[in-house]
């Protein structure tokens, strides 16, 4: 399959008008809440996030956009994680607690500034 | 061979040979061989023949001129530089006469291990060539094994010429397995996905349909074409009778088609008349002079271009291209002009794969879209591949490389100096947005760029150090890397992006790259492809091919180690159910043990090094790949990468 055909199922996001009745997202936190980074790092991986994001966060043009270091809010984080508007799938309380959901946005939140591409003479 | 089966086809051979054709059989007597120690068995040929013989007793067994060898002279016409085979007791005929007979010669014949191989390598051969490659395989398990590299060239609208191999005479076929090796209608189990076949029951008969198949090939929609070539037919002497009915009848190819005049008239009317113009290409360019002319068409219009990959239709940093931002501007756009597209409606639709599947169509009101696609003459009903029905308000019928002169000239005849500088201003600001998304991409790429699995990102750009300065092709890309090539690399020749598998089988990768390899052997180029894991998995067999024939071939795995399309497909269903995805990646994943892919590889005798996690060891490792390439061999890096 093409890489746009695969942008499409997976990447594309817009506001779909689902006829489904989905799980009512959990309270949304006013403020952050505090997470375990390292923690995080492995629910990454064991709950796939890695999968479209990458393992270091960094996004991909084909399946996820990239979420670290500088994620969105975590509102907005938690909001389309437990209620997706685009082809993300999505990740009710059930299947990702609000506390391991925090620990992986500390996670994101700790990824390291990428070099500066003017300092990667590959990229040049 | 049973005692009965000899005596039903060689004694009726011989009968034939003596009573008209001594020309051509050879009367050679055999009598002193040990395996001659029975008596030679009572023929059931005909009385009169028999009757005629001034030899009685002595069996003809050999001929010097067999059908086969007829055949090899039609084939010889068409100019077939390769032969591709995994052998087969059902084609054994005209196998031997290719590389006796033909002296192994125009064409040369190429060992597969796998029939899929055989085909997806003249598949391959064929989008770096432009001219096919021939294949033989039985009619029976060789085809099994080919339809799959069957339909994603029937996808990929690439023509391969088929051969195989059939006993069609049931009671000449010795028992056992030619019995399991033979088929009534051989084509049949592949009809809904090639263009044309023909199972002849003559010499004169396979001539005519040997140049028939061809033409009907390579003339757009082009796809696979199969002769089913009866082995009776191949070994039996060719007899005098038939001999003075054969001719080789001359190959005229088809041009292809062009839309109408009044058509194309009406599209260069919109398309210099729109504000925001988008040209579109999937399979556009069929050849180097479709490149040229797709960019004299966008230079006119100052027009974006999508190059949605199918072919080598634009170059990657000419600043008209804008394949980066394709959804904005098909948004924003007043005419779209599809060029050979795999699916204009999804081009022009956005869906979402979620518990009820929706889709919006992305495009404003009253936006005027134009289709030029061969596709329109050739539509077959029973796969799929044709997309949903696209809603277009002019659509021609033709191919879009041979309309693209005229069009593009319609389109001059219409500019005014006004309309010119209007144009110039566009085609400002999209050099401006070309250079802007570069810098974008070349930020992202700085990301996760020391990651261990390797980022694709830095894999992508490590292999465009060591090949920009050489005269490179990308002959595949079999694992799915976020673009990075494309949005990287500096693509400007026709050669350097041959698209995809067509079908999205997977197992196209690594046998494309070999027979895309072997044509580009003689051009001297420096093949490269990026391997999948789960690709390279399926016949591993044609690195064997790629080693036993001297095929240069650079393969960089992009090895994820899974089946990723899969895990995430299994992730989604899982999150759909509400059951969490930590076991999606049972059945989807390739670990437990990973895969020691240099390993097999070294095993079939390809230079491979691997596998390699640490970026900063990357580079050297290639560096020594291409050494080897260059010395004329195949060579393998097996990288351990991020999913995508």
């Amino acid at each position: 399959m093409k890489p746009w055909m695969i942008a499409l199922l997976f990447a594309t996001a817009f506001a779909a008008t689902s006829a489904n009745t989905q799980t009512p997202p959990s309270q949304q936190p006013a403020t952050t809440p505090s997470g375990n980074a390292d923690e995080g790092k492995k629910l990454f991986v064991s709950y796939g996030c890695y999968q479209c994001h990458g393992r270091e966060a960094q996004g991909s043009s084909a399946t996820g956009p990239r979420l670290g270091p500088r994620p969105i809010a975590f509102a907005a984080f938690n909001r389309y994680v437990r209620q997706p508007t685009g082809q993300m799938p999505p990740y009710t309380s059930k299947v990702v607690s609000d506390s391991d959901l925090a620990n992986i946005y500390a996670f994101v939140q700790a990824r390291p500034a990428p070099p500066p591409v003017q300092s990667i003479p590959l990229l040049k | 061979m049973s005692k009965k089966r000899s005596v039903d086809r060689r004694d009726f051979l011989k009968s034939a040979a003596v009573t008209g054709a001594a020309a051509f059989a050879s009367t050679d007597v055999v009598g002193a061989e040990p395996q001659q120690a029975q008596a030679p068995v009572q023929a059931t040929a005909p009385i009169a023949a028999r009757e005629s013989d001034p030899v009685g007793s002595v069996e003809v067994l050999t001929t010097d001129r067999p059908g086969g060898d007829f055949m090899v002279d039609v084939l010889k016409t068409l100019d077939f530089e390769f032969v591709a085979s995994n052998p087969g007791s059902s084609f054994r005929g005209i196998h031997e006469s290719f590389i006796n007979y033909g002296g192994n010669k125009a064409p040369e014949f190429i060992t597969c291990c796998h029939e899929e191989s055989a085909v997806a390598m003249a598949h391959g051969y064929f989008k770096a060539e432009g001219k096919p490659m021939a294949v033989l395989c039985h009619g029976t398990v060789g085809m099994q094994h080919a339809a799959m590299a069957i339909y994603n060239a029937y996808c990929d609208r690439v023509p391969v010429y088929i051969l195989a191999g059939n006993s069609l005479d049931a009671t000449l076929r010795r028992p056992g397995v030619e019995w399991a090796h033979s088929v009534q209608d051989a084509a049949a189990m592949v009809r809904d996905f090639i263009k044309w076949d023909d199972q002849p029951i003559s010499l004169p008969h396979f001539a005519e349909s040997a140049v028939r198949a061809y033409k009907i090939a390579m003339t757009p929609p082009m796809m696979p074409v199969l002769l089913v070539v009866d082995g009776g037919l191949q070994e039996d002497p060719i007899s005098h009778e038939v001999t003075a009915r054969l001719r080789i009848p001359k190959l005229t190819m088809t041009s292809a088609p062009q839309g109408d005049s009044g058509a194309v008239g009406e599209a260069a009317r919109l398309l210099v008349s729109a504000q925001n113009p988008v040209i579109v290409a999937d399979r556009a360019a069929r050849t180097a002079a479709g490149l040229t002319r797709l960019i004299e068409l966008a230079e006119t219009l100052q027009a974006p271009v999508v190059n949605q990959g199918g072919r080598m239709n634009f170059p990657s940093r000419h600043p008209l291209n804008q394949s980066s931002g394709a959804r904005q501007l098909v948004a924003d756009a007043d005419v779209i002009l599809g060029l050979e597209l795999t699916d204009f409606w999804g081009t022009v639709n956005a869906s979402r794969d979620g518990l009820a599947r929706t889709s919006r169509l992305l495009t404003k009101p009253g936006a005027k879209l134009i289709s030029v696609t061969a596709l329109d003459l050739a539509t077959k009903g029973n796969y799929q591949d044709f997309q949903r029905y696209p809603e277009v308000d002019l659509a021609m019928a033709a191919d879009a490389e041979a309309t693209l002169p005229a069009l593009t000239e319609a389109c001059k005849r219409l500019l005014t100096a006004e309309r010119r500088t209007a144009l110039q201003a566009r085609g400002k600001r999209l050099a401006d947005a070309h250079a802007a998304a570069l810098e974008r991409t070349r930020a992202e790429a700085a990301y996760a760029w020391d990651a261990s699995p390797i980022s694709t990102a830095r894999m992508t750009s490590e292999l465009w150090a060591q090949v920009k300065n050489e005269d490179w092709a990308l002959v595949a890309e079999s694992g799915i890397m976020s673009d990075w090539t494309s949005r990287l690399w500096t693509f400007d020749k026709y050669y350097q992006s041959l698209g995809g598998s067509g079908g999205a089988g997977v197992g196209y990768g690594a046998p494309a790259a070999v027979g895309a390899a072997l044509a580009n052997k003689k051009h001297g180029r420096l093949s490269v492809t990026i391997q999948g894991d789960g690709d390279f998995l399926y016949a591993p067999g044609v690195w064997w091919t790629a080693a036993h024939h001297r095929i240069p071939l650079l393969a960089v795995m992009h090895n994820n180690r899974a089946y990723h399309q899969e895990v995430m497909h299994v992730q989604r269903m899982a999150n759909r159910h509400n059951r969490g995805i930590t076991r999606a990646h049972i059945g989807t994943t390739i670990e437990d043990p990973n895969v020691d892919f240099a390993k097999i590889a070294q095993g079939m005798g390809v230079h491979a090094q691997g596998p390699i996690s640490n970026p900063n060891d990357l580079g050297p490792a290639l560096r020594r790949a291409i050494e080897v390439v260059k010395r004329g061999e195949p060579s393998l890096v097996d990288v351990v990468t991020q999913p995508r």
